[in-house]
């Protein structure tokens, strides 16, 4: 099967050298993965071009790159899959990470953010003899993150990460949940405390699941980042900005049926941050002169009771 | 100038339990590995880790007795009696630093089956135990801060006086040569498996600790015994694990008979590795197979205790043959998993050479002799990387400084890699090694002979003879050049094959899996012994050791 690559090149190390696109033309196994394909070219076509790969097998977490602007493992891509009919595949480094050369980028930024988050066990004492005892379903519970093989797609994908490079990130978090949700941990008060009132902590994820989506191994990053929020208030951490807007949403839709945007904002900095108000106050002028501002009293949705009982309804659930 | 009392030489889970336990014991200890630790191949060991747990009724002769039975009693008695008692701890320890092994209903942790064993003793995590007990030993590294340098290729070892001191090793990411200085080196660089092709190895299992040894003056030991796993899956020779025959799969020819009656009818499809990839072989040899390979059926395991206990299996079928293992057999077939042989050492790491230790899938302890059980490789790396790094701390407490002519091997490698990277065209690399461990496949499989063999030692000489006069290295960069890389990989690779051919061609009998169709019965009388192969120039020199026997008596291997 003919495959067309298009890669992204450079060498930042190298005085000179501009990043650039190079097509790579070859010929493979229809069942290839991307993989595959990248191997062949660096062993018939082209020695200098630099990825790295393990396993093969989906397990290491060595072979994450961008294909076609989206993170992905690439041993577990197959070609035909992206390209059923000879499409051109572009092939570029992760995002959010610094490129070491061509397809290979540096993750110390991402162990960096997980060395944030204590990742290593913490009890008081261990047993004097054999294991701790735990239940088996507190255990296959923590897989969810075990399988995380850090290959660090979620990180390259984040787009919290892409502004804010304070973020500890999803793998960082999703690691931190295993700690926390581990019966056998002692730290978990601790460490939900650090993950909530941290800066670039659990508060600041967008919820725009592309961790979700990117992730190989189905840790779901942004669903244990959820978690953490509900752990963090359950453990009574609730002087943050991100519990009141929140809390603010809640109210606000419950009572209004709407949004009251122009509330949750003054909600979510606290009545009593003066700084943080103060800070607002700008937006809040510009919008009033393009009349944007929302209004000063809400609008209420028509039909307010069908709200309320979806609310019912959900929390009944619970 | 780097300098430490104990540098450990790869990431995996020996030489990471080894630095834990170097640094608990005071030695300023640091790992050098061409990886990032999480990256090593002991992620791929799926199915879990052997232990024999007192506490719960079970024995330790017992699963040393079924290891030696495994071995085809080539291994040495003693260690693996060492092995067996120790597991137990080796095992509730790595529970305590975290790992979350599957528990039954008491809150304890639970077992399956492997092979080689009627008592189910297996210790896992899913089918990812060898990827949670990496991650959970490098959680420990971070805990105690560990230095790692990593992405950082050892290229020699540094001799003064007759000891290791230390290595010179590449920095990937700027391709600068640095010398580290060690009082004691603990080799941990894993296995081989790419001088064969296919294989269930990854790209990075190349045979470099064995060769730096061997290089150095350590002999390798019993290094044709190749393990070739029963189920590696069709095309992609992707590894399944034993973990599905140990939860009840079964294996199929193209009849639909369990053809493993006829093999072993007591232990089915549960026999020893060697035992049931001949099976297989033979099967299809004799016209039972399909295209190639034979089937493993899941499917009367159920969708939901196969997506449980088996997701990675599942995952892996699905996503590289688009099989569902609830509903459909998978193709499968015998491929190049594991080397029992390697570096000699004792039990507790020492090789030869004053300085040097060595644990895990480079090591040759003895624990796994002709035949490696299943889940014993865990096993292995952690009681054996433990124990290496406690024998390091007395010697690198009783050795005084060294008279150091470090810049003199600096320089010489240097020039060493300059010469490789001036040659201006030539073999490619790629070109070489697949020519070669296709040799090697053909030559050593599951069964070989005399005729076989002398082909490998052709081809493994006439590759490196093409090796020394053409290599070409076409990336003339300092930055991640793994071109060059891979040239010197190739050249590792060379050795370990040189070694494994020259081992075979020894042993004058048929012994767990080295099994030789011109002389297929196991020779007690003569071969109740180790192969010893060590680098004398260009050639090899050879000799033979006797097997420790301590309780157990060879008798006949039936399953």
């Amino acid at each position: 099967m003919q495959t067309r690559l298009k890669v992204k090149r450079q060498n930042p190390g190298e005085a000179g050298s501009q990043p650039h696109y190079q097509d790579y033309s070859i010929d493979i196994h229809p069942d290839s993965t991307v993989l595959d394909a990248l191997m062949h070219v660096r062993e018939q076509v082209d020695g200098t071009l630099a990825l790295r790969c393990s396993c093969r097998a989906s397990i290491c977490g060595s072979c994450g790159m961008r294909v076609n602007g989206r993170a992905r493992l690439v041993c577990k891509t197959r070609v035909a899959d992206l390209a059923p009919n000879g499409e051109e595949l572009t092939i570029e480094p992760m995002g959010n990470q610094k490129v070491v050369k061509d397809l290979v980028v540096s993750l110390d930024t991402f162990f960096d953010q997980i060395k944030r988050v204590k990742p290593f066990m913490q009890p008081d004492e261990e047993p004097e003899s054999g294991e701790f005892i735990a239940s088996n379903e507190s255990m296959t519970n923590l897989l969810t993150a075990m399988n995380c093989i850090m290959c660090g797609c979620c990180v390259s994908d984040c787009t919290v990460l892409e502004v804010d490079s304070n973020f500890i990130g999803p793998a960082a978090l999703a690691k931190a949940w295993r700690f926390t949700e581990d019966p056998r941990d002692d730290r978990r008060d601790e460490r939900l405390k650090a993950l909530n009132d941290e800066d670039g902590g659990i508060w600041d994820c967008t919820r725009c699941m592309q961790c979700v989506e990117v992730c190989p191994k189905d840790v779901a990053p942004m669903d244990r980042i959820m978690e953490l929020r509900d752990a963090a208030i359950e453990a009574g951490n609730t002087n943050t900005s991100g519990y009141r807007h929140t809390e603010s949403f809640y109210n606000s839709v419950k009572k209004n049926g709407r949004l009251d945007e122009t509330r949750l904002a003054v909600d979510s900095a606290g009545w009593m941050n003066i700084p943080r108000l103060l800070d607002l106050a700008p937006i809040g002028f510009k919008a009033m002169m393009k009349g944007k501002l929302p209004p000063i009293r809400p609008h209420k949705a028509e039909d307010k009771q069908k709200i309320k009982d979806l609310y019912e309804k959900v929390e009944g659930d619970r | 100038m780097y300098e430490h009392d104990l540098l450990i030489i790869g990431a995996g889970l020996a030489g990471l339990r080894a630095a834990v336990e170097g640094t608990r014991n005071g030695l300023k200890t640091a790992v050098i590995t061409k990886v990032h630790p999480v990256r090593s191949h002991s992620n791929a060991a799926q199915g879990g880790i052997n232990a024999p747990l007192t506490d719960r009724g079970d024995e330790w002769e017992g699963h040393a007795l079924d290891t030696i039975k495994g071995s085809d009693y080539l291994a040495d008695q003693d260690a693996v009696e060492i092995m067996s008692s120790e597991a137990g701890e080796a095992v509730l320890e790595l529970e305590r630093m975290g790992v979350i092994f599957s528990r039954g209903d008491d809150g304890r942790l639970g077992t399956r089956r492997f092979g080689g064993q009627k008592v189910a003793r297996t210790f896992f995590v899913g089918a990812i135990t060898g990827s949670a007990m990496l991650h959970v030993l490098y959680e420990q590294a971070l805990k105690y801060g560990l230095q790692v340098y990593e992405e950082w290729f050892v290229t020699s070892l540094i001799k003064e006086d007759g000891a290791v001191r230390g290595v010179i090793a590449l920095d990937i990411k700027t391709g600068e040569l640095h010398a580290i200085r060690a009082k004691a080196v603990l080799m941990a660089a894993g296995g081989a498996g790419r001088v064969f092709e296919p294989s269930t190895n990854a790209v990075i299992c190349t045979g470099d600790g064995l060769s730096l040894a061997w290089r150095a003056g350590a002999p390798l030991m019993d290094m044709e015994m190749i393990q070739y796993h029963p189920t590696t899956l069709a095309r992609t020779g992707i590894l399944l694990s034993e973990a599905a025959r140990g939860e009840g799969a079964y294996l199929l020819n193209s009849d639909g008979d369990r053809f493993m009656e006829k093999y072993a009818p007591d232990y089915m499809e549960l026999a020893s590795r060697d035992v049931v990839s001949r099976a297989e072989q033979t099967e299809i040899n004799e016209g039972r197979g399909i295209d190639g390979n034979v089937l493993l059926d899941l499917r009367h395991l159920g969708r939901q205790f196969i997506e449980d206990r088996l997701g990675y299996l599942q995952e892996v079928a699905v996503e590289f043959l688009g099989i569902d293992l609830a509903e459909q057999p998978v193709p499968i077939r015998p491929g190049m998993h594991y080397i029992m042989g390697g570096i000699k050492t004792n039990a507790d790491g020492e090789t030869e050479i004053p300085g040097l230790y060595a644990a895990g899938e480079c090591a040759n302890v003895s624990v796994h002799g002709a035949n490696r059980l299943g889940a014993n490789s865990l096993l292995d790396t952690v009681v054996f990387g433990r124990r290496a790094a406690v024998k390091s701390v007395e010697y690198v407490k009783s050795i005084g400084e060294s008279g150091s002519d470090t810049e003199q091997h600096l320089r010489a490698e240097k020039e060493r890699l300059q010469a490789l990277l001036d040659r201006p065209q030539g073999s490619r690399t790629a070109d070489i090694r697949n020519e070669m461990a296709e040799g090697m496949t053909a030559g050593i499989g599951v069964f070989r002979d005399q005729t076989s063999m002398e082909g490998a030692i052709a081809k493994v000489d006439e590759m490196r003879k093409k090796y020394d006069e053409s290599i070409y290295v076409e990336d003339k960069g300092k930055v991640f050049n793994t071109d060059l890389m891979f040239a010197l990989e190739l050249d590792f690779m060379l050795d370990t094959a040189q070694a494994i051919a020259n081992s075979a061609i020894m042993r004058k009998e048929s012994r767990g899996a080295h099994f030789r169709t011109d002389m297929p019965d196991r020779d007690d009388e003569n071969w109740l012994k180790h192969t010893l192969v060590y680098k004398d120039g260009e050639g090899v020199r050879t000799e033979t050791l006797d097997v420790v026997i301590t309780q157990w008596q060879p008798v006949k291997r039936v399953y």
